[in-house]
């Protein structure tokens, strides 16, 4: 048992099937565990919605759970939570993801909830008002935080308005009051359907039972409205570097946001900027940045870096928290950090250390069902075989100093970052 | 059910300088995780040093002469493993968690780090705004406030008075001898309690300990700073101003201790009242269906905390646009009364129960999390809380989650808190 447990999820012990409607779904045996996790996706993020109904995808997708055809909304959670079971659905760009946990023989359950959530729910007037008076009170609340306001403004002017990624997919107060049930209704008889749908059933399960469970219920889906997947416009970088000051009053810290359009991760050197960006401001203590604006210099409590990737391209971006009138030294300190990796290649022991980084953590990240349900979807949906985990290390050990130098100069140039600071004065 | 205690060998260990070790064998991923955990927490704390044992932990990370600051990092990062601490109320624990082989890396550095922290005067006054940043970053959520104000109504002598990131005039004032003779008096293997769980040899992982701990210097167990909280007389009622368009109510009385029987019949009525919290929904739970269903609150939440000494069982609320925190109010405390006079049916106890074995299940699958609650349960002078956690939870009764309710959730006791927004004037 132990050694077969310690096993990465490879080919020889993942069981991928695609199902006649298109759905594929990916299933990994642990006997270590008393549950069982699902994860999986939709196509029907807000890419589909058009601006003016900007919340649509995210509010339907919300709303799968407040009632069906079978089922009223406390009936569902009834039956959820009376098996200390969790089903919960999630809106992207790209698609809806979903996921839930419950005890390994209570399976069948969810899987059921799923079936039933994604394919027959009724959005009751009653409940739509519900969850429309707790999102708008959520997006009052968020535009007290700094850091929400600083990412809100830093994603408006890296992504123009022709793009989706200029909108926030959990809607604005303005457009979701003008969202109505037909909307949902209509949102929901066009764009949910198998096709594009990924499933990742891992824990304490027999694959061949779960294969029936999710043939029995989910591979009678069928929708032939289902458009094709929507094309992303062409998307250059902003010209030259920007500054955006959102001020709050009453705030005692400023937070920073800034960085410019990153690679996709279908893009050849994702992984290289993956490196780079661990680098920047992930290994250790939040890497250099983390070195010089926190450990060095003690301005912020964090100061890092992040690759958002995904099929985007999703942005490169930097991000600290620091006391207001320390705004302008830490973003200098942060472009003179991204600079110097531009200028000067990394040491042989910065590029060791990040790529025994990135290949050791494997096994924390992928200890607990969750961790490894999510690697399934990721595997699947970025086209990278079910080996990719046993060739990791291979995959990552071919890349050089100079390819991490190359993928900086490449995508993150200062002068063309979209700075943005929320705080209490500019 | 997975009964840990009896599936996965664990052994308590003392050494002879008073280091106490528990080991648990699981060898469900080839990973170890290593806690060392001090009984030192924000509780035990004096008015003027509030916030040291959390400055204290941030300074465990700036070098000792053997690793000096960011070569731990690099190392731990380096072999796939990852580390961090954490100060709470009653305790202050360090934990790395890597590959199986690579174990003697978080034993040597624990080890070093109990007596070798290096306190660097330009380090120490870095961290000091790294901590103020900290402080300020908490800041920036309304509901800190009204945090920080209701814990302060609530315990006018106890330690449990403070936050435990600390009061900002305590981290401009407090020095670098303040914090290292904090130091040199809690940090020490009789205060500490280490425990690894994961996929080892017992005999094994026992020698090694030795190895790296054994020649550490005894001494005895310093008696922390505390003092008990007198009893509450009366209501009190805080309300916190801050910007903002949106409105929250707390209200805390007084709870039982995690060791005491009744600690586990208020989580069981925590459970009914607010949901079972962690990764399963609240949304049958009786505040929802008071509160947010019919758009009173946006949200709500439950807490009971797992302390030494007697803290607060809270429920929180989020008032939803267009009511007030006063409706909100009201209609928490009628559910509450209800309970008091009506007791709660027997399924949704054992709904209750059943949530409580399933989050059991999922929390325990990580090494890291157990490694925590045997460590938690160290810190609570009862290593077997955790591997009895269940069982506890089992033999609570519906008249059990009553007299709770009456006992422990009355006016007297009660500490009631409104956050108010004042818009956002000047906003640009």
């Amino acid at each position: 048992m132990i050694a077969q447990t310690h096993q990465l999820p490879y080919s020889g012990n993942i069981h991928r099937t695609v199902l006649d409607n298109g759905i594929v779904l990916l299933i990994h045996t642990l006997t270590h565990v008393r549950s069982v996790v699902i994860a999986g996706s939709v196509r029907a993020g807000a890419l589909y919605e058009q601006p003016a109904q900007n919340g649509l995808a995210s509010l339907t997708a919300e709303a799968l759970m407040r009632g069906t055809q079978s089922h009223d909304f406390d009936a569902i959670f009834s039956a959820l939570e009376d098996i200390g079971a969790d089903l919960s659905f999630g809106t992207g760009h790209h698609q809806v993801g979903f996921g839930g946990k419950a005890l390994a023989e209570d399976l069948p359950l969810l899987v059921e909830l799923l079936n039933d959530t994604l394919r027959y729910p009724t959005f009751p007037e009653r409940q739509l008002e519900n969850l429309m008076i707790q999102r708008i009170t959520e997006l009052r609340y968020s535009q007290q935080d700094n850091r929400y306001r600083a990412e809100e403004a830093f994603r408006k002017h890296l992504y123009p308005p022709e793009h989706p990624y200029h909108y926030s997919s959990y809607g604005t107060i303005d457009t979701l009051q003008t969202l109505s049930p037909a909307d949902l209704k209509a949102f929901h008889k066009k764009h949910y359907g198998p096709a594009g749908m990924l499933l990742a059933v891992v824990g304490n399960v027999e694959p061949v039972k779960v294969i029936e469970l999710i043939q029995e219920s989910l591979g009678g889906w069928r929708n032939d409205l289902q458009p094709d997947e929507v094309d992303l416009p062409e998307l250059v970088a902003p010209e030259k570097q920007q500054r955006i000051n959102v001020v709050l009053p009453g705030k005692t810290q400023s937070a920073i946001v800034m960085g410019t359009i990153g690679p996709s991760s279908f893009a050849e050197d994702y992984r290289a900027a993956l490196l780079a960006n661990s680098v920047l401001g992930e290994f250790g203590m939040m890497g250099r940045l983390g070195q010089v604006i926190r450990e060095d210099m003690g301005l912020a409590y964090y100061a890092h870096s992040r690759l958002d990737g995904g099929v985007g391209p999703g942005a490169w971006s930097i991000s600290a928290g620091v006391a207001p009138d320390k705004v302008d030294v830490t973003i200098e300190a942060a472009i003179h950090q991204v600079n110097q990796m531009r200028e000067t290649l990394i040491s042989e022991d910065d590029l060791e250390d990040n790529l025994s980084y990135y290949t050791g953590s494997l096994p924390l990240r992928l200890e607990s069902a969750g961790g490894i349900a999510n690697q399934l979807i990721a595997m699947e949906r970025y086209n990278l075989g079910l080996d990719f985990l046993v060739n990791y290390r291979e995959l990552m050990y071919r890349f050089t100093r100079e390819d991490i130098q190359s993928a900086m100069r490449r995508y993150l140039d200062p002068e063309r970052f979209v700075i943005s600071v929320a705080g209490p004065s500019a | 059910m997975i009964d840990f205690a009896d599936t996965h060998q664990t052994t308590l260990h003392t050494l002879p300088n008073g280091l106490t070790i528990i080991l648990r064998e699981v060898h469900s991923a080839p990973v170890i995780s290593w806690w060392v955990a001090y009984r030192i927490g924000s509780r035990n704390e004096r008015t003027g040093q509030t916030g040291i044992s959390h400055w204290l932990e941030h300074m465990m990370f700036k070098g000792t002469p053997k690793y000096e600051q960011g070569e731990l990092d690099r190392l731990i990062d380096r072999s796939g493993g990852q580390w961090n601490a954490f100060t709470s109320m009653d305790h202050t624990m360090y934990y790395e968690t890597l590959p199986s082989d690579q174990i003697d890396l978080a034993l040597d550095a624990e080890a070093d780090r109990m007596f070798n922290a290096l306190f660097d005067p330009e380090e120490v006054e870095s961290e000091r705004t790294v901590v103020i940043s900290e402080r300020r970053d908490n800041e920036n959520s309304p509901t800190f406030w009204l945090n920080e104000e209701l814990r302060a109504a609530a315990f006018r002598v106890h330690g449990y008075h403070h936050s435990i990131i600390g009061d900002m005039t305590d981290l401009y004032s407090m020095t670098r001898e303040d914090v290292m003779a904090h130091y040199a008096n809690y940090y020490r293997p009789s205060n500490a309690v280490a425990i690894a769980v994961g996929d080892f040899d017992t005999a094994t992982m026992l020698a090694k300990i030795e190895h790296y701990y054994g020649g550490l210097p005894t001494g005895p167990a310093p008696t922390p700073f505390m003092r008990p909280e007198p009893e509450q007389l009366g209501e009190r009622r805080v309300v916190v101003e801050r910007p903002g368009h949106t409105a929250f109510v707390r209200i805390a009385h007084r709870a039982p201790s995690a060791t005491e029987k009744d600690w586990f019949s208020l989580a069981m009525l925590d459970s009914i009242l607010s949901g079972p919290g962690g990764n399963i929904d609240n949304k049958t739970s009786r505040l929802y269906r008071r509160l947010v269903v019919p758009g009173i609150a946006a949200g709500i939440s439950g807490s009971v905390e797992e302390t030494i000494d007697p803290y607060l069982y809270q429920i929180g609320a989020t008032v939803s646009e267009g009511r007030t925190p006063a409706e909100t109010e009201a209609h928490i405390l009628e559910e509450i009364e209800r309970v008091q006079q009506d007791g709660i049916a027997v399924q949704e106890l054992e709904k209750a129960k059943k949530q409580a074995r399933a989050s059991f299940a999922y929390e325990t699958e990580r090494v890291t999390n157990q490694a925590y609650w045997l460590a938690q349960s160290a810190m609570l002078n009862d290593v077997d809380w955790f591997d009895t956690y269940l069982s506890c939870i089992d033999s609570v009764t519906p008249d059990d989650v009553q007299q709770v309710a009456q006992s422990y959730l009355n006016a007297r006791s009660r500490i009631v808190g409104w956050l108010l927004p004042t818009g956002m004037e000047g906003e640009a």
